[in-house]
């Protein structure tokens, strides 16, 4: 293993210690996203249900199916960025900061490695919500095939560069800014048009609906479902505007990080 | 004998607080150095800058011949650090901590490594347990242990024997003495404890206020104020009162 893959793989290891340690921290990776699955999936059967015949319509059962497969990953976006940010806070609550940007771990690598822990974080989330979806609802998200691996690549995009400028301003503003790893994502959840088309949004908000990666994931979504159409247009938008986020905000990551260093909170960060 | 760490004009301002005020000063390879200073003399400053956690204002440094500035990197990957003020994670055990910051060095057979520093640093009994369940004194031994992890040539220490009973500090202070007449290890460290300075430091670098304001051995330094111990010397300088003596 090369030297900047073991020191990436120190850093996994690091939070893989942390996760191995803690079952309840375990179990509230995988209980969320469950129950977010089941609740959404009783409420979208329920209205699917509900055509005046009484019996299932063709819309109600596309309708649910958009549903649940916007659940999962709307759910995903917000495990990838919690991935990446709770990453940084544990070391910030373990006042570990100090140690690591004294050793040779380039920033870089620990972004890195925050991404890829981000992954499996959502992954043991989303994975047993996903096939608890198969018996609950006989909904089954991997039956969407090869398309759902771009929704699944664009949304973990998000996240990532979601993650970093929260990171950035946690950085920057200190621990006192703790609830934007929570808030921020779910500020943006109406512009993203997870449950609803782009074109039920106002006029004046649809430009902002069209800017974020997650919006084109879910329009695109939807068509997989409801034409099974996969629309690659959405697909390369999603890709683009997650490029240039990711740059934006490594760019004010790198920055605030800078600044940090001159300030000398990297030592000082802690409880 | 070449210098390990060099500084040059290094100062460091917070907006209206002088932090470090111009100092310059080179350290021996091989030898132990200390920082004396009362508190908010400058020291942690200092060596914050010196591990490249905290930019200067101004100056420059260089250690083991790499500039700080420029590319900190190859000279991290020799060097370590030990404080009692920056913790280890809590939650994870002895073995774990040192088997991260092992792998974050690239140390070479790392858990035979790790075997030999928990029996050399008497970390044995408690090396699967928790680093937030240990005692003060057992969690500066760990600070220690994960400072030598990569055997580095420069290692920075704040306070290295700070909580630990007379005793195990007598054993910690004899370690770090033969770990540099072994390895050759350039030592720089911070501390308010007199008699550690002086059974173990070459050199002590006076700071106050953000200044160098003496330096010699411990020796030259008590010889200097006409006092009987390094510990009078401190408390002249911190306070002023015998600046004529050294003059």
């Amino acid at each position: 293993m090369t030297k900047p893959l073991q020191r990436v793989y120190a850093v996994l290891l690091r939070h893989l210690y942390i996760l191995r340690g803690s079952i309840s921290r375990l179990i509230e990776i995988i209980y969320w996203p469950s129950v977010q699955m089941i609740l959404w999936g009783f409420i979208s059967r329920f209205f699917a249900m509900s055509s005046p015949g009484g019996g299932p319509s063709t819309m109600g059962m596309t309708a649910f199916g958009t549903l649940l497969g916007a659940v999962l990953l709307w759910d995903m976006l917000f495990r990838t960025q919690l991935g990446v940010t709770l990453s940084y806070l544990e070391e910030v609550w373990a006042r570990n900061l100090g140690h690591l940007f004294v050793s040779p771990l380039r920033p870089w690598e620990w972004w890195l490695a925050m991404m890829l822990f981000s992954i499996l974080r959502a992954l043991t989330g989303m994975l047993p919500a996903a096939l608890l979806a198969i018996p609950f609802y006989g909904f089954s998200i991997f039956s969407l095939g090869l398309p759902m691996l771009f929704f699944f690549l664009n949304i973990m995009f998000m996240g990532w560069w979601l993650g970093f400028l929260i990171m950035a301003m946690l950085l920057k503003a200190g621990q006192g800014a703790e609830t934007l790893a929570w808030a921020l994502t779910f500020f943006l959840a109406p512009f993203c048009a997870v449950y609803y088309p782009v074109s039920a949004l106002p006029a004046w908000l649809q430009p902002v609906a069209h800017a974020l990666p997650a919006s084109h994931v879910f329009e695109g979504l939807r068509a997989l479902v409801k034409q099974h159409e996969f629309l690659t247009n959405e697909m390369w938008y999603a890709f683009g505007l997650n490029i240039i986020y990711m740059i934006i905000s490594m760019t004010i990551l790198q920055i605030a990080f800078n600044s940090a260093r001159k300030a000398g909170t990297l030592l000082q960060s802690g409880e | 004998m070449t210098a390990a760490i060099t500084v040059k004009n290094l100062t460091k301002r917070y907006k209206q607080v002088l932090a470090v005020d111009d100092i310059s000063f080179t350290v021996k390879k091989g030898s132990i150095t200390a920082l004396l200073g009362g508190n908010g003399a400058g020291k942690t400053t200092t060596i914050a800058m010196l591990l490249g956690a905290l930019m200067p204002t101004s100056g420059s440094i260089h250690i083991l011949g790499h500039d700080m500035l420029g590319n900190r990197y190859p000279a991290l990957q020799k060097m370590n650090f030990s404080s009692p003020y920056v913790d280890l994670p809590w939650k994870l055990t002895v073995r774990q901590n040192l088997r991260v910051y092992g792998k974050l060095y690239n140390v070479p057979n790392l858990e035979k490594h790790i075997e030999k520093m928990a029996k050399e640093l008497d970390m044995i009994e408690f090396i699967d347990r928790p680093v937030g369940k240990l005692s003060a004194g057992q969690k500066t031994r760990v600070s220690l242990g994960k400072a030598l992890i990569n055997t580095p040539q420069v290692l920075l220490l704040d306070e290295p024997t700070a909580s630990l009973d007379p005793d195990t500090a007598d054993r910690i202070r004899g370690y770090l003495d033969n770990y540099r007449q072994h390895h050759g290890t350039t030592f720089l460290l911070a501390s308010h404890n007199m008699k550690e300075v002086e059974r173990l430091c070459d050199t002590v670098l006076m700071m106050k206020r953000g200044k160098i304001v003496d330096e010699g051995t411990p020796k030259e330094l008590i010889k200097r104020y006409g006092r009987k111990d390094l510990e009078e010397v401190f408390l002249d300088i911190a306070r002023g009162t015998s600046a004529e003596a050294a003059a």
